[in-house]
């Protein structure tokens, strides 16, 4: 039997990820992918391969997962409760999962966006390079129970890895560039929007996050007379009854609402895991200190694959201690050193 | 508040990664001629950092990546670009199709055609005329994946968005307003008014050319029957509805 991945049990929002499909917004297509871009990273340093590999992206619900082969796995964005065969088993890492075991997920206790990724990466079919489900453009659909997921090979061995990572699950302060029709809003309004404690609304899912506030509505000279044009994530568009809404990466391609302003790249993340009440502010920065930052998170992230280490369990947590070879492979003292 | 743009065209940010190059605030045959040539000539010159330019009903959107190719940069370059011609003048890029496309026009396909006609101020034998003898351009594809807005239609046909919503049109479905036409995509609620029904399906994700429209591409109507309409949909496999193009010069 090939190997894959059966799904006993998921949440409605389980989507097959990647990095989207970048360059078709003149054919109307929006990029699309991952949420948390970053958890993707994240999840293919742990196991060894590129970060363009496709991955399971949980939206808050956990699920119930087999494999039909032995088949590393690690988990990454935000952390659920996960066990395998009964024990639990450490978030932001990588583990095996033997033919046959289950892996149960529980549901999110912070952030929204959830990864699952194996070793050879999700072998759905491609299309315009990317395996990403976009429900908007009904390119593919989500996942459902009984549902089995081809995978690919598997050219790594290493499990029981682990890396730090950035905290993107509560809220944070967002920072911010000048976008198209930020001048159309007068001072006192850019001010406002960087004052007000912003929540973010439970109205949103992958095409963009609402944000709710108290206080007047962000209004904008011309509102209604924007000629459509593109839109990209992270954009911040003001509706017509004054709410900022960030857009993310299945937005739609144009649009004709005023942008207040631009979340940068890195933080595009932060509002997407942010869930219903989480608090979110916005920070204006230049564009210098944004192209500053976008670097450096690009270089943090390409970083990635040699910050991993070890996991270090518990012994608590080993249900099986005295089953484990504690002392076999432990050096003598005597072995040269080169 | 600060000064506002008053002089097209203008280059401005779109966030960190892309530059918006506008031609108009408002919608002109002219404008969105200048966004189809300005992109096709960006298009035609490789420079290293731009990852994508796409044209939309008045504006060219650049994405780059200004770790590899700097604002100033390319500011400089669209800026030269611009320069380099007058684009509101300019011949439409060469590649373009004229469609032909078969659309049920009114009845019970199109349940707001006859409103629609009474705000266009147009009897309903002249409103199908307008529709069925209209030749459009494709303005730009947007809202959804291959989702075109077509026009302009004569000044007529300058009729308002509703603002209480359509709840739901049927996917293919021909929808007019402000002087242009859309075919949905797919089913989606709108602001448009649903005036006839076409088998065109503007995304196929299982084909290798998902998007059979271009931008600049011609387009016209056959006006059919609802018995053509269920046979072009039981014998027409492709996508194309029955649709035929060939080449523009």
């Amino acid at each position: 039997m090939s190997r894959a991945l059966i799904i006993h049990r998921c949440g409605p929002g389980t989507t097959v990820q990647d990095m989207g499909r970048p360059g078709h917004l003149e054919q109307g297509l929006s990029v699309g992918g991952a949420a948390d871009i970053t958890a993707l990273h994240e999840g293919a340093a742990l196991l060894g391969q590129p970060a363009s590999t496709a991955a399971l992206e949980l939206a808050s619900l956990g699920g119930i997962f087999e494999a039909t082969a032995d088949t590393r796995i690690a988990l990454t964005g935000a952390p659920m409760p996960a066990t395998i065969a009964g024990d639990p088993v450490a978030w932001n890492a990588s583990h095996m999962l033997h033919r046959g075991q289950r892996l149960t997920l529980g549901n999110a206790t912070r952030g929204n966006y959830s990864y699952l990724h194996l070793g050879g990466g999700i072998a759905t079919d491609l299309f315009l390079g990317s395996r990403s489900v976009h429900l908007v453009a009904h390119i593919g659909s989500p996942v459902a129970d009984g549902d089995t997921l081809p995978l690919g090979m598997d050219a790594g061995t290493a499990t029981g890895q682990t890396l730090d990572t950035t905290d993107r699950f509560s809220g944070a302060t967002i920072r911010i560039i000048p976008s198209v029709q930020t001048i159309r809003f007068d001072a006192n309004t850019l001010s406002r929007l960087e004052t007000t404690n912003f929540t973010r609304d439970p109205r949103g899912n992958r095409m963009g996050a609402r944000m709710s506030f108290d206080g007047a509505p962000f209004a904008a000279e011309g509102q209604l007379n924007i000629l459509s044009e593109m839109v990209v994530p992270g954009d911040i568009q003001v509706t017509g009854d004054g709410t900022p809404f960030v857009l993310l990466g299945e937005c739609q391609t144009t649009g004709g609402y005023p942008r207040i302003g631009t979340v940068i790249p890195p933080d595009i993340a932060l509002v997407a895991q942010a869930r219903a009440g989480d608090p979110l502010q916005f920070q204006f920065i230049t564009r210098d200190q944004a192209l500053a930052i976008h670097k450096a998170h690009l270089s943090q992230l390409a970083g990635l694959p040699g910050n991993t280490r070890a996991l270090i369990r518990n012994p608590h947590d080993i249900r099986d201690l005295l089953s484990y070879q504690l002392i076999s492979g432990a050096i003598a003292g005597t072995e040269e050193t080169s | 508040m600060a000064r506002l743009p008053d002089t097209y065209p203008i280059i401005r940010d779109v966030g960190l990664t892309a530059k918006l190059i506008s031609f108009s605030d408002h919608f002109s045959e002219s404008a969105n001629r200048a966004a189809l040539a300005y992109r096709a000539a960006l298009k035609a010159q490789a420079v290293e950092g731009i990852i994508e330019a796409a044209a939309t009903l008045a504006s060219v959107f650049v994405r780059f990546d200004p770790l590899i190719l700097s604002h100033d940069t390319l500011h400089s370059h669209l800026s030269a670009v611009l320069d380099s011609a007058d684009w509101f003048t300019a011949p439409l890029p060469a590649g373009r199709k004229l469609w032909c496309i078969p659309t049920v026009i009114g009845g019970k396909h199109g349940p707001q055609f006859i409103e629609a006609a009474q705000a266009a101020g147009r009897d309903p034998d002249a409103a199908r005329q307008d529709i069925a003898g209209a030749r459009i351009r494709v303005l730009a594809l947007g809202f959804a994946p291959g989702q075109p807005y077509m026009g302009q239609l004569s000044p007529a046909w300058d009729i308002p968005r509703m603002t209480q919503l359509n709840p739901q049109v049927p996917g293919a479905s021909l929808v007019v307003a402000i002087r242009q036409l859309i075919i949905f995509a797919g089913p989606a609620p709108t602001g448009w008014r649903h005036i006839g029904q076409t088998a065109f399906n503007c995304f196929r994700p299982n084909s290798d050319t998902p998007v059979a429209l271009t931008p600049g591409d011609e387009v016209t109507f056959r006006g059919i029957t609802d018995d053509e309409l269920d046979h072009i949909r039981a014998t027409d496999p492709s996508g194309n509805g029955g649709a035929t193009f060939e080449a523009l010069p």
